[in-house]
């Protein structure tokens, strides 16, 4: 009688928190696609953004922009020391050790702070403006770390007899690097770019005082721009686009899950093989 | 020329690899170099212990942003913590290999929905049901502190999982050998082994909460003073940056950063917990 007992009540407990989880998701996402689904309307996908039509295209167009910024600059240097940290540091290397600390310490600091260091440091010590090239600045600092964990897990994924065979058929260091332990890392590195394509198409805090909120297209790397999320949040907080932002947060959404999915997709492989 | 080609190389890794060394310093120094003779001019115990944040007066007292913040991330730990833990251990241990394969890109989508459609969310659902339910005018601490419990859950699931998987399988047969129940023996064996990675998680949970900044403003109110109940508006250290840092010059400007030092040092601190635990629970 007793052991039933704790059976039933570890059972409940277990099925009802995952129920929870699975439910709150649920809402949230069912909630928003039932009340803006009908408010994708065609006037929200024009390409001019005016006060009448909040469209969100120019916000979707800069948002591309920032990616294709950030990742310019986040993934050859994470790459890089991730190729440093794998393929070049000795063990008990003082550097690694550093290194180590201050990525972990990146990838812990909020959002907000990453911002309002953009603003002091990019925007007026740097002398860039609120820019589109001061956003994706601090936001490729801001990915860093994610970038460098992935790519330094694949790159220690791949088998040391690919090395070995590369010295053995008398490759140099390098030569192994680009044409061995690189490629077979690609997937991984993947997987690690599109988590940061997310991270990028979700923030908000960090761009509102580095990046802007002007609403059209960038014309230069130096024009203020604001990115989807920004949009979203700029428009929630005006009152008479509730309809609009709902729309809105349709479309990031579906962003989102498609980012998840593929990065999901390309982990999975990886798993597979 | 090969050799010059492989040292110009080594040289070019290394450098990438001190780009986030040298990220973290900047960061320091930009912060630090601002805020830090902020809070010497305002004076560090009225800076850190005033009860007042009135700047048009000259008054910068964060103090209600540190409580607010604890207040919040106390009531999203409350929350969260709970049904993360519980649910990782669904994850790893209750369910079927066809239902975690649906849960388990669920948790991740979770993980990746912006903070803007969760304010957005908790704008439009949570504040108005408190509003009506509850009392009060919904945006408040209440409202914050259910927000984050949901924002931290695929955080906390995700570390908790791992930790729970890790677990050596035959801690587990060793207490069904013994007789104990399915149950029993994740509980009494599986989760105990695991606890310090599952720990882990909740101080990451602490960080992502304390440092949620969009999702929080939109929800919580904002008055900058201490609240006295559940349902009064309540203001973190994170939302006082961005509320105000579009307008502020000056000393207020500087004794915004001065709360971006407070926060970031709060963030080393539970950055350098998390990292000793698990370096402990060998995660």
């Amino acid at each position: 009688m007793k052991k039933r007992k704790h059976v039933v009540i570890i059972r409940t407990a277990v099925y009802g928190a995952a129920l929870i989880t699975a439910a709150v998701l649920v809402f949230i996402v069912g909630y928003i696609f039932i009340k803006g689904i009908p408010h994708l309307t065609p006037s929200l996908f024009e390409i001019e953004y005016t006060s009448e039509n909040v469209s969100l295209v120019p916000a979707l167009i800069n948002t591309i922009f920032m990616i294709v910024i950030a990742l310019a600059v986040s993934v050859p240097t994470g790459i890089g020391s991730a190729i440093y940290l794998c393929e070049y540091a000795r063990r008990g290397n003082k550097l690694v050790e550093v290194v180590r600390v201050t990525s972990e310490t990146l990838s812990g600091i909020p959002s907000i702070v990453y911002g309002l260091f953009g603003s002091l440091f990019f925007v007026k010590f740097c002398g860039m403006g609120l820019s589109l090239i001061s956003g994706a600045l601090t936001l490729s600092i801001m990915i860093l770390p994610l970038i460098m964990r992935t790519a330094e897990e694949a790159i220690i994924a791949v088998p040391d007899s690919y090395r070995e065979g590369s010295f053995g058929l008398g490759a140099g260091k390098l030569r192994t690097i680009w044409k061995v332990v690189l490629p077979s890392a690609v997937p991984g590195i993947l997987s690690g770019v599109i988590l940061g394509i997310g991270r990028i198409v979700g923030e908000s805090a960090a761009l509102i005082f580095t990046a802007g909120t002007v609403a059209v297209v960038a014309e230069n790397i130096f024009s203020s721009a604001r990115t989807l999320s920004v949009h979203m949040y700029v428009i929630s907080g005006e009152g008479l686009y509730i309809n609009q932002t709902y729309a809105t947060a349709v479309v990031l959404l579906i962003l989102v899950a498609i980012i998840n999915a593929l990065s999901g997709y390309i982990a999975g492989k990886l798993e597979g093989k | 020329m090969n050799d010059f080609k492989e040292r110009l190389f080594k040289g070019i890794f290394t450098a990438a690899a001190c780009v986030s060394i040298l990220a973290v310093v900047v960061i320091c120094v930009f912060l630090f170099a601002k805020g830090l003779p902020a809070i010497m001019e305002i004076g560090p115990a009225e800076f850190l212990g005033g009860k007042e944040w009135r700047p048009s007066n000259e008054i910068f007292g964060i103090f209600p942003m540190i409580i607010g913040s604890l207040y919040v991330t106390a009531g999203a730990l409350l929350l969260g913590v709970p049904v993360a833990i519980l649910t990782a251990v669904f994850l790893s241990r209750f369910c079927s290999e066809r239902i975690y394969r649906i849960m388990k890109p669920a948790v991740n989508l979770m993980a990746g929905i912006p903070s803007v459609v969760y304010g957005f969310f908790g704008l439009v659902v949570i504040v108005p049901f408190i509003r009506d339910n509850i009392g009060g005018r919904g945006a408040s601490v209440l409202a914050a502190s259910v927000l984050l419990g949901i924002m931290i859950l695929p955080t906390i699931i995700g570390v908790a999982e791992s930790a729970l998987k890790a677990v050596p399988e035959s801690y587990y047969e060793g207490a069904l050998a013994l007789g104990a129940t399915h149950e029993r023996s994740v509980f009494t064996t599986v989760l105990p082994a695991a606890k310090s990675g599952i720990f882990a998680g909740i101080v990451l949970g602490v960080g992502r909460a304390v440092g949620e900044t969009m999702a929080v403003m939109m929800v919580a109110g904002n008055q900058p003073v201490i609240p006295a109940k559940l349902t009064s508006g309540v203001r973190t250290l994170t939302t006082n940056i961005v509320l105000e840092m579009g307008y502020a010059t000056d000393l207020h400007r500087e004794a915004l950063i001065a709360t971006a030092v407070v926060l970031f040092i709060f963030i080393l601190i539970i950055n350098i917990t998390f990292s000793i635990i698990k370096r402990r629970a060998k995660l």
